[in-house]
């Protein structure tokens, strides 16, 4: 197994108020952390992916928009490698190749995933959830033997106070709301400090109220890690993207374009396969 | 470990390991371990028959083979209820065990069989003039423990390395589990297998060197068992409650999301799977001198279906409540079959319809307190 590769930010230095202004840091151009060359999927007949070419630079937040169908969740099952491509390359940092490594490699080099339907062990305390979650011995038979460190210990604390959830910390995570889910499925990705985060539709499904808070939760997470939002929710991509970053937009399989929000709202064939309707 | 969820803790207390049982629950679990380790000898041995306290070797066998029941219900939950693999296959294992131990009391019967020949009865029975490859060595007692755990243990490894590595789960891995006890069974049914067919192994006459009806030696076995199940709980309980058995609970609730956390399952579900096995082949070896047979009915699908209703009708997921549900069940059975025999199908029916619908926690899940939400 890997090593999870060069650290460059480290976790909490990110407190809600450091990134509240609006000229966050902008992405560094000769640092990808993420690249996705002429990926293609296809499924029976249909090409579920055809040609993809993404580029995700350290420290970025990329939203991603496209309608039913059209590939964004499957782009996600390569990069975590729950798919396989047909053809194409999926390069993690530098030069690490994802397609040949399994999905737990790929979570240890530094890719955490977050699912649509929020997933967490409903059995166990939201503590336990993330103390699971950390990175530490992940073999079964030093697993046996293991105590609690003190490290972990100060580092569920940390994500507890990060996302709020240190009211219920000792709930069992199946009686928690939806919203509430949600981010401590986030909080169980923080503990292994991804290098990308990819989120799949995080805002699904949540009140507004939840969807404040979850915005206010990504925001700020910006300096700890790159991260690839999926989303619908229009507003919530106008809210996270801001005037300038940047938003990609797919339709049946492929890359549309590329751009700020403002340059896609304007965009001809964004309008016609996708906005418009 | 209870906070108060209104107010936010000022500090974070974390227990640096769970422990395996409360204070009560100890001295509960050593006081029935006392009382079962003085009062067996002296009801059995030092009583007079015409006592009520007075234990007979015909109650001293039937508890004796519930509690190997127990033993494989224990070691089934320990797969099912917190790994969430269903394997109705378990029979398999137990027989395993059972026809490891059942080889090494043939071979002590001697010349005391009934063609007085070294060779075990069935051998002469067949014509054959040598001792298998496979049959070398079973006359030895440590050679057997050694077989007992390995054969089972290395079948459940082989078998559970293809499956959780093509990522078989749900009902495809029950059936598959069901179709490898069947088709073991239609093997030991075949007399050139070596195992003796379809009347497998019985007359049993000694272990070590102890005539195995003795009541003394009914004692012991007893015992033996009492003490094996006391131990597997207590070796359940703690891996369950380490952090092992948290990482296992994972995989039964949210394989996927575990997944991408970066643990890969295999390893986890390989050692619960084949630990499983090795307790179940356990049970069978203590379950064959007690009972004096082991044929490949014990590996009939039939068989392993049982076992999973122990363990549900117990509760499953709890470890003490598939150990009642084993008790619960074959009571219910051996008083059943002895008074009204016909009625046992009907009673298991019974069973099928009322446990998943008023007893979906099993039985053990009437003492709980329910849920506070």
């Amino acid at each position: 197994m890997k090593p999870a590769g060069i650290q460059t930010t480290t976790f909490g230095s990110g407190a809600p108020d450091a990134d509240k202004s609006p000229d966050f840091p902008t992405p560094d151009p000769h640092r990808t952390i993420l690249y996705l060359e002429g990926v293609t999927v296809t499924f029976d007949a249909i090409k579920a992916l055809n040609n993809v070419n993404l580029l995700i630079y350290e420290g970025e937040l990329r939203c991603v928009i496209g309608p039913n169908g059209a590939g964004k969740t499957t782009m996600m099952d390569v990069i975590t490698g729950k798919t396989k491509p047909d053809s194409g390359r999926v390069i993690l940092g530098k030069d690490l190749d994802l397609l040949r490594l399994d999905e737990p490699m790929i979570a240890s080099a530094g890719v955490g995933r977050k699912f649509q339907k929020p997933t967490v062990f409903e059995r166990h305390p939201v503590w336990e959830n993330l103390e699971l979650a950390m990175t530490t011995e992940r073999r079964w038979y030093r697993c046996l033997h293991a105590k609690l460190t003190s490290e972990t210990r100060d580092r569920v604390e940390e994500t507890l106070h990060l996302t709020g959830l240190m009211p219920v910390a000792f709930r069992a995570a199946g009686q928690l709301s939806h919203g509430e889910k949600q981010r401590l499925e986030i909080g169980m990705l923080l503990m292994q400090r991804p290098r990308v985060l990819l989120l799949d539709e995080p805002a699904a499904g949540m009140s507004d109220r939840e969807t404040e808070q979850l915005a206010e939760l990504i925001e700020s997470l910006r300096s700890t890690c790159s991260m690839v939002v999926v989303e619908h929710d229009m507003d919530f991509v106008a809210q996270l993207a801001g005037e300038r970053g940047q938003v990609t937009v797919m339709a049946e399989g492929r890359v549309l374009v590329e751009g700020t929000l403002d340059q896609i709202k304007k965009d001809e064939t964004v309008i016609a396969s996708y906005l418009g309707r | 470990m209870s906070v108060a969820v209104s107010e936010a803790p000022v500090t974070f207390h974390l227990p640096v390991r769970q422990r395996l049982f409360g204070r009560r629950e100890w001295i509960a679990f050593w006081a029935v371990v006392g009382f079962v380790l003085a009062a067996t000898p002296i009801c059995a041995l030092a009583t007079p028959a015409s006592s009520p306290f007075y234990l007979s070797t015909y109650a001293l066998t039937l508890v004796g083979k519930i509690m190997c029941y127990a033993l494989v219900a224990l070691s089934l939950d320990l797969v099912w209820g917190f790994c969430g693999v269903l394997s109705l296959g378990h029979g398999l294992f137990f027989a395993l065990g059972g026809y490891a131990m059942g080889m090494y009391l043939m071979r002590s019967i001697g010349l005391d069989g009934v063609y007085h020949s070294p060779l075990p009865d069935f051998m002469v029975f067949l014509d054959w003039k040598a001792l298998p490859w496979f049959w070398q060595g079973t006359e030895h007692f440590l050679y057997t423990l050694l077989l007992i755990v390995l054969v089972p243990g290395v079948v459940a490894w082989i078998f559970g390395y293809f499956t959780f590595r093509s990522r078989v789960k749900g009902v495809y891995l029950s059936i598959i589990t069901q179709a490898m006890t069947f088709a073991a069974m239609l093997l030991f049914y075949r007399n050139e297998t070596g195992f003796g067919g379809n009347n497998g192994f019985t007359d049993f006459k000694r272990i070590l060197g102890f005539p195995i009806a003795a009541p003394g030696t009914r004692v012991c076995l007893f015992l033996l068992t009492f003490l094996v199940l006391a131990g597997s709980f207590l070796l359940c309980r703690f891996l369950v409650k380490s952090r092992l058995g948290r990482v296992v609970t994972a995989i039964r609730d949210a394989e996927s999301r575990l997944m991408f956390l970066g643990y890969n399952p295999l390893g986890y579900k390989l050692f619960v799977w084949t630990l499983s096995a090795v307790l179940c082949g356990i049970a069978g070896a203590l379950y064959v001198p007690q009972v004096g047979i082991i044929n490949p009915s014990e590996m009939s699908p039939t068989n392993s279906i049982e076992m999973a209703i122990w363990v549900a009708v117990g509760g499953r997921g709890t470890l003490l409540g598939p150990i009642v549900g084993a008790f619960l069940v074959n009571g219910a059975k051996s008083f059943l079959t002895a008074s009204f025999a016909e009625y046992w199908l009907f009673f298991l029916g019974a069973i099928f319809v009322i446990v998943p619908i008023y007893l979906p926690q099993g039985v053990i899940g009437l003492f709980k307190p329910p849920r506070t939400k």
